[in-house]
C-alpha cells in the first residue's frame, strides 16, 4: 500500500488525504466553538437570571457605561470580521501579499477594540466601580445610592462577560500574529490554506458574541427607559 | 500456536518502538497516551481509595473516635474529588477510548494526536493542584462545592481546588473533542456509522456530553473561585448573589457527567457481551441510538438534585417525569444485552463476568435511581446513605465494573500477554461480593435515616455500617489482586496472538501489541459488526497481509 502521502506539504501522518484533513480541522473547530458557546452560556443564564431579579440594578448599571465608545468597539469589530473574510478569500485566492495586508488590518482592528475596552475599564476602575471587595466604593450619586447593590451584581455580570470576551480576543491577536507570519514566510496555497480559514471562524464567533454582549449590557437603558 | 507467538515477537509494536523516558513523554501516539492516562489515573484511583478506607474505618463506631468532624469532612470531600474527577471521569474514555477507538476505525491515530498529549499534561496539571491542595490539607466542602459554604465560611483550599477542576475540565474537553472529529472524519472505507462497534457509539455519546457539560461546570467553578476572591455577589445571598444558581449551574454539567462515567462503560459492556456469546447484539440499532437518547434526555434532568432546595414544585414535576423517562434508554440496553446473552454460546471467562456483575448491579443503581426520582420518596430519602448506595451501585458497580471488564478483555492486545484467567475470576468474585456486602446495608441505614457525610451516628446503625466496613475490606482485596497479576502477566503471561477472544473487530485484526501505525495495511470493512462467522476467515486475510506488508 504505497500511498505514501508524507511528501505532500502541510499533510500530516496520520491523515490519508488534504480533503480529510482539512475536514478534520473544520470539524473540530466547530465542536470547539460550541464548547465556547456553552462556555459563555453560564454567564448568558446569570445575566437572565440577575436581569429579571433586578430590572432597576441593571438599568442603572447600564446607565453608567458609555454607548458611544461600546458603539465604536462594535463598529471596529464588524469591520474586523469583514477583513478576516477577505483574509480567508485571499489565502483561497493564493494572493500572498493580499493575505497578509488583511490579516494586519484585521489584528489592527482588534488591538483598536482592546485599547478602547481599556480606556472604558480604566474609567470604572478611577471611580471604584469594580466590584471586588476592598475595591467596591462608589459616589453616592453615581449609581445612585440604593441601587449599589443590584448594580455591583450587574458590574460583576460586566466585567466577567466582556473580560473573558477580552481575553478571547487577546487570544485571537495571537493567532493573527502567528498566522501573519506564516503567510510572510509563503506557508499558504491554493492548496494548503484551512488555517486561515478555521482561524476565521474563531474570530467571527468572537465577534458574534460581543454582538450580543453590546445590547445587553450597553442598551439595556434604552430598552427599559426608551432612550436616555 | 507457534506462527501467532512469531507473529508477535518478530514485528515492531508501539511498546518497543522508543525506550526511553522521552520516547513516552513525548509520544503522539494515542496508544502510549492511553497508557499515560492508565498509570495517572491508576494512582488517583489508589488515593482515593485510601480515603473510602479512613471513612469506613471512621464509621465502624456510632462515636466520632478516629477522627474530628473536620476531618472527616476534608477525607469524604477527598475521596469523591479523586474518584470522580480525577478517575472516573478520564477513567474508560481517556484509557480504554484512546487506545481503541483509531484502532476500531482503522485509523492511524485520533484526529489531533497533539492535542491529545495536550490533554494528558492538562490532566497531570490539574492533578498536581489537586495533589498539591490535598498536601495543604485538601477541602471540606463535599465534592459538590456548594455556596455559600465554599464562598465563605469554609476555611480550606477552596479556590486552588476550583482552578485544578477548571484546568483538569479542559483535558475532557479535549479528550471528547479529539473523539468526536474522529469518528466524523477517519473510519476506514466500508466503515459505515452502522458499522461501528457499540463501544464506539457510546464513546461517541460520551464526547458530545464532555462537549456541552464540561465547559458549564468550568464558568461555574471560575464564577466561585471568583466569588470567593473578590466577594462580588454571585453567589452570596448577602451580596445579593444566588446560591441556587450555582446548584442548578453545578448540576447541568454534574448529573450529565454520571453518563460520562457510565456511558463508556456501556460501550465496553456491548463489545464483551457480543463477543463472550458470540452472537450479534440483539437490536444494535436501539442500542447505539439509546446512548444518544441518554446523552440528550441526560442534559434535562438536573432538577432532581434540587428537589429539596427551593426549586418550584412544577419545575421539580417536570424533572421528575424526565428522570423516569430517561430510565428507558438505560432499561433497552439491558433487555437487549439479556436477549443477546439468551441462547448464546456463552464463555464465562473473566470479562464476561464482569459483563453479568455489571447488568445485575446497573440493574440495582438504575433501579433504586427511579425511588430517588419520584418526587414524594425523596424528599424522606434526599441526603441519606440510600443516596450514597445508589450512586456507588451506579459508579462502581456500573463504571468501574465496566472498567475493569474492559481492561481484561483487552489486556491481551495492550500488551501482547494473557493475564492469568483463574486469579482473573477470583478477584471479579471477590470484587462483586465485597462490593454488595460493602453497598447494600448503606441502602437499608439510609432507608431508616442515616444522613451522609455524618462521621458519627445513631448506635442502631452500628450492625449495618459494620457490615459495610467489612465489605469494603474484601473490596480492597479484589481491587488490589488485578495490580499484580496484571503487573506479573507482562513479563510471564502467555502469549496472546492476535485475537484470543476471536473475537470481531478490527482491533482483533492486527498484532498484539499493534505496531505504531496499528495497522500493517489499510483495513477496509466489508460486513456489520460482531458478525462471528467472518472472523475465522478475516483473522486468514489478516495474516495473510502481515506477511506480505
Ligand atoms: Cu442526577
Amino acid at each position: 500500500m504505497a500511498e505514501h502521502a508524507t511528501h505532500v506539504p502541510g499533510l500530516a501522518h496520520h491523515f490519508v488525504s488534504m480533503e480529510q484533513q482539512k475536514e478534520a480541522g473544520t470539524i473540530g473547530m466547530w465542536i470547539f466553538l460550541l464548547t465556547e458557546l456553552m462556555f459563555f452560556g453560564g454567564l448568558f443564564l446569570a445575566y437572565a437570571i440577575f436581569r429579571y431579579k433586578y430590572p432597576d440594578g441593571f438599568l442603572q448599571g447600564s446607565h453608567l457605561l458609555s454607548v458611544p465608545l461600546g458603539g465604536l468597539n462594535t463598529f471596529i469589530l464588524i469591520l474586523s470580521s469583514l477583513t478576516m473574510a477577505l483574509g480567508v478569500y485571499y489565502s483561497q485566492m493564493g494572493d500572498r501579499k493580499k493575505l497578509v495586508a488583511f490579516l494586519t488590518m484585521t489584528l489592527l482592528l482588534g488591538l483598536a477594540f482592546l485599547v478602547v475596552k481599556f480606556f472604558e475599564y480604566k474609567e470604572k476602575f478611577d471611580h471604584h466601580l469594580f466590584p471586588a471587595i476592598g475595591f467596591w466604593n462608589p459616589a453616592a450619586d453615581h449609581p445612585p445610592e440604593q441601587y449599589h447593590q443590584h448594580v455591583r451584581v450587574f458590574l460583576w455580570i460586566y466585567f466577567a462577560m466582556t473580560g473573558l470576551h477580552a481575553l478571547h480576543m487577546i487570544v485571537g491577536a495571537g493567532i493573527l500574529i502567528t498566522l501573519i507570519y506564516l503567510a510572510r514566510k509563503g506557508t499558504f496555497t491554493k492548496e494548503y490554506n484551512s488555517p486561515v480559514e478555521i482561524s476565521g471562524l474563531y474570530w467571527h464567533f468572537v465577534d458574534i458574541v460581543w454582538i450580543f454582549l453590546f445590547p445587553l449590557l450597553y442598551l439595556t437603558g434604552f430598552h427599559v427607559s426608551g432612550g436616555h | 500456536m507457534a506462527t501467532e507467538v512469531m507473529e508477535t515477537t518478530s514485528t515492531r509494536n508501539y511498546l518497543n518502538n522508543g525506550h526511553t523516558v522521552k520516547s513516552w513523554l513525548l509520544t503522539l501516539d494515542h496508544k502510549r497516551i492511553g497508557l499515560l492516562y492508565l498509570f495517572s489515573i491508576s494512582i488517583f484511583f489508589a488515593i482515593g481509595g485510601v480515603y473510602a478506607s479512613l471513612i469506613r474505618l471512621e464509621l465502624i463506631t456510632p462515636e466520632g473516635d478516629l477522627m474530628t468532624a473536620e476531618t472527616y469532612n476534608k477525607v469524604f470531600t477527598m475521596h469523591g474529588v479523586m474518584m470522580i474527577f480525577f478517575f472516573l471521569i478520564p477513567s474508560i474514555p481517556a484509557v480504554m477510548g484512546n487506545f481503541l477507538l483509531p484502532i476500531m476505525l482503522g485509523a492511524k491515530d485520533v484526529a489531533f494526536p497533539k492535542l491529545n498529549l495536550l490533554s494528558w499534561y492538562i490532566f497531570i496539571l490539574g492533578g498536581s493542584l489537586m495533589l498539591i491542595t490535598m498536601i495543604n490539607g485538601g477541602i471540606d466542602t463535599g465534592w459538590t462545592f456548594y455556596p455559600p459554604y465554599s464562598s465563605i465560611y469554609s476555611n480550606t483550599q477552596v479556590t486552588l481546588a476550583g482552578v485544578s477542576i477548571f484546568i483538569t475540565g479542559f483535558s475532557s474537553i479535549l479528550t471528547g473533542l479529539n473523539f468526536m472529529v474522529t469518528i466524523h472524519t477517519m473510519r476506514a472505507p466500508g466503515l459505515t456509522w452502522f458499522r461501528l462497534p457499540l463501544f464506539v457509539w457510546a464513546h461517541y455519546a460520551t464526547s458530545l456530553i464532555q462537549i456541552l457539560g464540561t465547559p458549564v461546570v468550568a464558568i461555574t467553578v471560575l464564577a466561585l473561585a471568583l466569588e470567593r476572591t473578590f466577594q462580588i455577589g454571585i453567589f452570596d445571598p448577602k451580596l445579593g448573589g444566588d446560591p441556587v444558581l450555582f446548584q442548578h449551574m453545578f448540576w447541568f454539567y454534574s448529573h450529565p457527567a454520571v453518563y460520562i462515567m457510565i456511558l463508556p462503560s456501556m460501550g465496553v459492556i456491548s463489545e464483551l457481551i457480543a463477543n463472550m456469546t458470540r452472537k450479534r447484539i440483539f437490536g444494535y440499532h436501539f442500542v447505539a441510538f439509546s446512548s444518544l437518547a441518554i446523552a440528550v434526555f441526560g442534559f434535562l434532568v438536573w432538577g432532581h438534585h434540587m428537589f429539596t432546595s427551593s426549586q418550584s414544585m412544577y419545575a421539580g414535576m417536570v424533572f421528575s417525569l424526565i428522570t423516569y423517562a430517561v430510565a428507558i434508554p438505560s432499561a433497552i440496553k439491558i433487555f437487549n444485552w439479556t436477549a443477546t446473552i439468551y441462547k448464546g454460546s456463552v464463555s464465562y471467562d473473566t470479562p464476561m463476568i464482569y459483563a453479568l456483575a455489571f447488568i445485575g448491579l446497573f440493574t440495582v443503581g438504575g433501579m433504586t435511581g427511579l425511588f430517588l426520582a419520584a418526587l414524594g420518596l425523596d424528599v424522606h430519602l434526599h441526603d441519606t446513605y440510600f443516596v450514597v448506595a445508589h450512586f456507588h451501585y451506579v459508579m462502581v458497580g456500573g463504571a468501574i465494573i465496566g472498567y475493569l471488564g474492559g481492561i481484561h478483555f483487552w489486556w491481551p492486545k495492550m500488551t501482547g500477554r494473557m493475564y492469568p484467567e483463574v486469579w482473573g475470576r477470583i478477584s471479579a468474585a471477590i470484587i462483586f461480593l465485597g462490593f454488595n456486602l460493602t453497598f447494600f446495608p448503606q441502602f437499608v441505614v439510609g432507608y431508616l435515616g442515616m444522613p451522609r457525610r455524618y462521621h458519627a451516628y445513631a448506635p442502631e446503625f452500628q450492625v449495618l455500617h459494620i457490615l459495610s466496613s467489612a465489605g469494603a475490606s474484601i473490596l480492597a482485596v479484589g481491587f488490589i489482586m488485578p495490580v499484580f497479576y496484571f503487573a506479573w502477566s507482562v513479563k510471564f503471561g502467555k502469549k496472546a496472538g492476535n485475537n484470543p477472544w476471536m473475537a470481531s473487530g478490527l482491533e482483533w485484526q492486527t498484532s498484539s501489541p499493534p505496531p505504531t501505525e496499528n495497522f500493517t495495511y489499510q483495513p477496509v470493512v466489508t460486513h456489520e459488526p460482531y458478525e462471528f462467522e467472518h472472523v475465522e476467515e478475516i483473522k486468514n486475510a489478516g495474516k495473510l497481509e502481515n506477511k506480505t506488508a
